[in-house]
């Protein structure tokens, strides 16, 4: 009976509970656009070292959650890159492209 | 001739300057040709463009490149780039005798924008510096 009671108190059987605080990293500084901090206004497909920041390894475009560009810019770089890739200045697959 | 067709000629006129835009055409040319070739092409191109009324800004040679993946299995291949302001319909001209000549491997034509046009501006002088 000593159980119910227990659970009459509100804890529960299965919850677990840290005799210390959990530390969990979290990233304290902020990801920010970096065409609206420095002021770019146009994306440049021609320049194909520029386009390599918002690209991974395998040269696909990193979606703006992880890269933190704002979504007019995003549209912007992802029209960019498409065009380079065209052109053959950038990759349309690749493998350890960094 | 009446009056009102010349007047009406006259307003045409200021149509077409009004739409005239600025665009930038980037194009491959094959790496098998000789220099004179690619001299002589880029020419023809070049004064079919101003035949049909356009104005050239600038022209660049970025020479012998390397592409990123194979084009009609080639692996390089001479870029060049053209920036003029025409009326929008020449450039469509343009590109049609683009697919016709084989001694075009890619081209892609971009209308510019006023930031763009800033920026080609920027990069014109930032070249002209360092070279």
């Amino acid at each position: 009976m000593a159980t119910l009671q227990q659970q009459a108190k509100g804890k529960k059987d299965g919850e677990i509970r840290y005799l210390t605080p959990l530390n969990i990293d979290t990233n304290k500084t902020k990801k920010y656009c970096m065409f609206k901090r420095s002021g770019i206004k146009y994306v440049d497909y021609k320049d194909a070292d520029f386009l390599l920041k918002f690209v991974n390894e395998q040269g696909k475009i990193l979606p703006r959650r992880l890269t933190g560009t704002s979504l007019k810019y995003q549209r912007k770089v992802a029209v960019a890159v498409k065009r380079a890739r065209h052109l053959a200045l950038m990759p349309y697959v690749a493998d350890l492209l960094k | 001739m009446p009056p009102s067709l010349a007047e009406g000629q006259g307003i045409n006129i200021n149509f077409n300057r009004f739409f005239m835009n600025h665009y930038e055409t980037v194009f491959i040319l094959n790496p098998v040709l000789s220099e004179d070739q690619i001299k002589e092409t880029v020419k023809k191109y070049e004064d079919l463009l101003v035949s049909k009324g356009a104005k050239m800004i600038s022209k660049e040679n970025w020479g012998l490149k390397k592409l990123a993946y194979p084009i009609q299995n080639k692996k390089s291949g001479f870029y060049h780039l053209f920036e003029y302001t025409v009326e929008g319909e020449v450039v469509h001209e343009l590109e049609t005798e683009f697919k016709r000549d084989e001694r075009f491997m890619r081209y892609l034509s971009v209308s510019l924008d006023k930031h763009a046009i800033a920026w080609a501006e920027k990069r014109r002088n930032r070249d002209k510096k360092s070279a």
